[in-house]
């Protein structure tokens, strides 16, 4: 038997770019937690709220400092018991999405950080309400200069999908796996499976840096 | 709670399979750092280009598709197969050592002009220039971002377990959840509180290092390296 079966190959092209389509869609909507509740994070802990504060801080240090996959599996196995049952999709989404949230929300944080303290001061002299100092003047001007930051957490995103698999979601390499199981080959589906990884994952971390290029430049 | 006795000793006896892997990933990814690191700033654009191919082949793709590849396709090309600890143990190191190049390169290179010029000036040649005057700074540039990375790789082990390592994560999976499956929420409390702990070992010790290489280089340690070596003081002496 040959070391690389290029018929083989391409009969597993097209399962595997499905699968692929599982991936990106759990990437995507779980940067849309991500993204947003990072922003929630970051913003929350500005404000400086007592207890809240310190208990968003722990919330943060502790998820940052555990694997992903351990707090899938909690995810997964302990909010049944309080009755809260929910797919290994939602599971996936919901658990990179909190995963990459503390991350996004030191992003943010520097980048509201890196505001004038003229702008806040601006702000106060024009009596502008809270709502409309953070939606109106500081967000619009941290969050463009994050972008390439937040874009490296997305790409980062894809390439954790695959740890899903231990709960059963059918995502490229799960589905690798199981093709693998049924034929007993292995090569073709777990190189494939690599190689469709860095399709994406290189043009998009190329963009990144273009755009971080174009910003450093500016 | 009545399990917790039981629950611990199970998930203490995956720590040394935990602890292994990382210390073995990191001594890997330190090595592969600095290789590829420096190879990365070679004036040979043939050394250039090969270690840009596996920085950027390793950053690009999973690590889960990276550790099935050594571990089911390897074997098959070579007529191998490592134990499942070894070859967690390489993946670890060569995935994280593509970023930990890229973290040599960035510190190298941000060492100001002025020094090199300096050591050029001082007739110092290009080995000496390195090691006594360009290396020294870097190295404490570096110390943060490999604390994040070597943090990083900790919560990687936790992979291992799709390959049947016995590290705390599948201690909890494959051993406690099926015998103790109402006690999920103890199981994966002391999960996490493991990983903590170990986390914490991690910037604990990176942060002495680098209070030790600041002072070498005759610098204030940055706040939180002097908290660290406050906190271990009476330990250490």
């Amino acid at each position: 038997m040959p070391l690389w079966d290029w018929n083989y190959a391409f009969d597993i092209l097209p399962d595997l770019v499905l699968a692929l389509v599982t991936t990106i869609e759990i990437t995507l909507l779980g940067s849309v937690v991500a993204l947003l509740l990072g922003l929630v994070f970051a913003v929350l802990r500005r404000l400086h709220i007592p207890v809240l504060d310190q208990v968003l801080w722990a919330f943060i240090e502790v998820v940052r400092s555990t694997p992903l996959l351990v707090q899938v599996f909690f995810l997964f196995f302990v909010l049944p018991q309080f009755g809260i049952t929910l797919s290994a999709f939602v599971v996936g989404v919901v658990g990179l999405g909190i995963h990459y949230a503390t991350y996004t929300s030191e992003v943010y944080r520097a980048g509201i950080d890196a505001i004038p303290k003229g702008q806040w001061e601006a702000c106060t002299a024009l009596s502008l309400p809270r709502l409309r100092v953070w939606t109106g003047v500081i967000l619009p001007q941290a969050v463009p200069r994050v972008l390439p930051a937040l874009g490296n957490y997305v790409i980062s995103m894809f390439k954790e999908v695959p740890l899903l698999l231990a709960i059963g979601v059918v995502e490229v390499v799960n589905e690798a796996r199981e093709i693998g199981s049924l034929t007993f080959r292995y090569t073709e589906p777990y190189t494939i499976a690599g190689l469709l990884f860095l399709l994406l994952s290189y043009p998009a971390s190329m963009l990144v840096r273009r755009l971080e290029r174009r910003r450093a430049a500016a | 709670m009545d399990n917790l006795p039981q629950i611990v000793s199970v998930l203490g006896d995956g720590i040394p399979e935990t602890v292994i892997a990382t210390l073995g990933g990191v001594l890997l990814t330190i090595v592969l750092s600095f290789g590829a690191g420096l190879l990365l700033l070679s004036p040979s654009r043939t050394a250039r280009g090969v270690t840009r191919v596996y920085v950027e082949g390793f950053r690009g793709t999973s690590e889960v598709v990276q550790l099935f590849w050594i571990y089911f396709v390897l074997p098959v090309l070579v007529g191998f197969q490592l134990l499942p600890l070894f070859a967690g143990i390489v993946v670890l190191g060569l995935n994280h050592g593509a970023y930990g190049a890229e973290i040599v390169r960035g510190a190298i290179q941000s060492v100001p002009r002025a020094q090199y010029e300096g050591a050029i000036a001082l007739s110092l040649s290009p080995a000496q220039r390195m090691r006594r005057v360009i290396f020294p700074q870097a190295f404490v540039e570096m110390l943060p971002p490999f604390n994040n990375l070597f943090i990083q790789l900790l919560k990687s082990t936790a992979i291992l377990a799709l390959i049947t390592v016995p590290e705390v994560t599948r201690q909890a999976r494959e051993v406690l959840i099926p015998n103790y499956g109402s006690d999920t929420l103890l199981i994966f409390g002391v999960t996490f509180v493991i990983y903590l702990i170990l986390a914490a070992l991690i910037t604990l010790g990176m942060r002495l290092l680098e209070r030790a290489a600041s002072a070498r280089l005759g610098r204030r340690p940055s706040r939180a390296a002097r908290l660290a070596a406050k906190a271990t003081a009476g330990v250490a002496s």
